[in-house]
């Protein structure tokens, strides 16, 4: 296996070009996700969708703006990967996890898998999508197109070990410069996700930028779901069994 | 700077994206996936009822509960696939199997359900085969406890967070609601002289859903609010008091045909108003940021992070 590879999104200098958007969009041929004029801010994407793989925030507060480039977390424990039925998604040589459309038959289970809510079916087509962490363009020594299309160095890209590194190094020149409510999401390999191969850095609670604050994969529940169920099926058995146990008229 | 806690969402406590979603809602379809958990239920405690019937030697109650789980089964098979959004490629859910996918678990369970009830109802049929098809009633009944529950971990293991914290109490709420059904099923197709453990299923079944149900929403507080609004809400309360109503008729269903009648279609009517209203809960429970975000937030208030333990 190669070595894990990630993305760092450091959103404190995020402009908000969207250039990461229409690179994902171009290198994957993602079809058009509508033309849809929210006005809430200068965001007119909304939200990561099965079209949808890079998604700019704009977070507009008194005094400052946040912007922010979410994208497909690629977790060390990923619900999405765990519940698929087929096989269709699984865990790339890079860490990744992709979605072999040729093998997904558009169940859905993944799409309220995904604490995250990032992976969602595309209608017209019947199967799930999401980011590839541009698998292609790994497998060919590239960097994925949204970091490469970048231009700020927001989106860094490379083996996930260095990008935790320097993101850490990121913060604490920021707390020493005075901005204390920088933070990292998702880089803690303890965290209910064991991590993110997609991580970030934010100067806000993560729910302002749209992100849940305490994910958890929800196959770490599993085993506890299947006793309850076990015992709910032991218990159907035994009401059957005393509904039968009667004399026979 | 200044904090606004309310400045994406008025009048609420909590912070969000103005107001999206940070989860997807399932993207199930109305009615095939609360069909096919009906028709999965129906038929899982069909099959059970079939075998407890051949273990007691009622056979006329054995030959509807054999074409029940069948009927059931088949007719759920049909939603399940009409739902995938590629059907041609179905078989791909027996391309592998994987415990940590309960839809897996579920697709293999009702093959061999799906399966086994075939050869019973067809040798109940033809008079072919009668021990095969006795055989296949028997294991029916194993095959059926896991369709009645096994539907519960398939909602339950999702981030929904109205389904996921339901956990313990939905396969108590489904596998009610399947005897219940099954119940109805089997009171309406079976003479009233031979239907007793019919009747005595559905009202059983019944109580438990009830239970199970009330039980949930006390539970869950914050996230159980879907169960109690909207229109989740209204379909919860109505297949509450339909499957309460038909429970108690049932006890006294023995008596007449339009007792019997009214008691198996209230239950059959309560059963399927659950199933529609547990999925539009998780709907709503996922539409709303509050139910993601809160939860998690006092977590993390609480100084107590989620975690994978030993993994």
């Amino acid at each position: 296996m190669a070595e894990r590879m990630g993305f760092f999104t450091d959103t404190t200098v995020c402009i908000g070009c969207k250039a990461c958007e229409v690179a994902c969009k171009e290198w994957n041929d993602v079809p058009d996700d509508g033309f849809v004029f929210r006005a809430t801010s200068y965001d007119n994407t909304g939200a990561l969708g099965a079209s949808t793989w890079r998604h700019v925030a704009f977070v507009e507060q008194d005094g400052r703006w946040l912007m922010s480039s979410d994208v497909c977390k690629h977790c060390t424990h990923a619900a999405c990967l765990d519940v698929c039925p087929t096989g269709a998604l699984f865990r790339t040589e890079f860490d990744t996890v992709v979605v072999q459309a040729d093998v997904c038959n558009g169940c859905g289970y993944c799409v309220p898998a995904c604490p995250y809510g990032v992976i969602d079916r595309r209608e017209d087509d019947g199967r799930a999508w999401k980011c590839t962490l541009c698998y292609d363009r790994l497998r060919g020594g590239m960097e994925p197109a949204c970091a490469k299309a970048c231009p700020t160095k927001s989106i860094q890209f490379g083996p996930l070990d260095e990008l935790r590194q320097r993101a850490e190094e990121r913060v604490e020149r920021l707390h020493a410069e005075g901005t204390t409510e920088a933070r990292l999401y998702g880089a803690d390999p303890d965290n209910g996700v064991g991590g993110t191969g997609a991580f970030f850095l934010l100067l806000d609670e993560p729910e302002t930028y749209g992100l849940p604050p305490d994910p958890v994969v929800t196959t770490r529940d599993l085993p506890a779901m299947w006793r309850w169920a076990g015992g709910a099926a032991l218990a159907l058995a035994a009401g059957v069994a005393v509904c039968f146990a009667g004399r026979k008229p | 700077m200044p904090r606004r806690r309310d400045e994406m969402v008025p009048d609420a406590e909590f912070r969000s994206y103005y107001g999206q979603p940070v989860l997807k809602p399932p993207i199930w379809h109305e009615p095939h996936m609360p069909a096919y958990l009906y028709l999965g239920g129906l038929s899982g405690a069909a099959g059970a009822m079939a075998a407890a019937a051949r273990l007691t030697g009622r056979d006329r109650l054995e030959l509807a509960a054999r074409m029940a789980a069948f009927a059931g089964a088949s007719a759920g098979t049909v939603f399940l696939v009409a739902e995938l959004g590629r059907p041609m490629r179905f078989l791909n859910m027996l391309r592998v199997f994987k415990l940590t996918s309960p839809m897996s678990v579920g697709s293999w369970t009702l093959a061999a359900h799906s399966g086994l009830t075939g050869v019973a109802a067809g040798s109940a049929v033809t008079g072919l085969l009668p021990l095969a098809g006795d055989a296949a009633t028997l294991a029916s009944g194993l095959t059926g406890v896991a369709m009645a529950t096994y539907t519960a971990v398939l909602l339950a293991d999702t981030a929904v967070p109205a389904w996921h914290e339901g956990m313990r109490e939905l396969p108590f709420l489904f596998s009610g609601s399947a005897l219940a059904s099954a119940g109805a099923a089997l009171m309406l197709t079976t003479p009233r002289a031979l239907a007793g453990p019919a009747r005595a299923a559905a009202a059983a079944g019944a109580m438990a859903e009830v239970v199970a149900g009330g039980l949930m929403e006390r539970r869950l507080g914050l996230v159980g609010e879907p169960y109690r609004e909207g229109r989740a809400g209204r379909l919860m309360r109505a297949s509450r008091a339909l499957t309460l109503g038909g429970g108690l008729l049932a006890t006294v269903a023995g008596r007449s045909r339009t007792l019997t009648a009214l008691s198996g279609l209230a239950i059959t009517a309560g059963a399927l108003c659950t199933r529609f209203g547990v999925l539009e809960a998780g709907r709503a429970s996922a539409k709303d940021p509050r139910y993601t975000v809160v939860p998690q937030r006092d977590r993390l208030d609480a100084g107590q992070p989620a975690s994978v333990p030993g993994r």
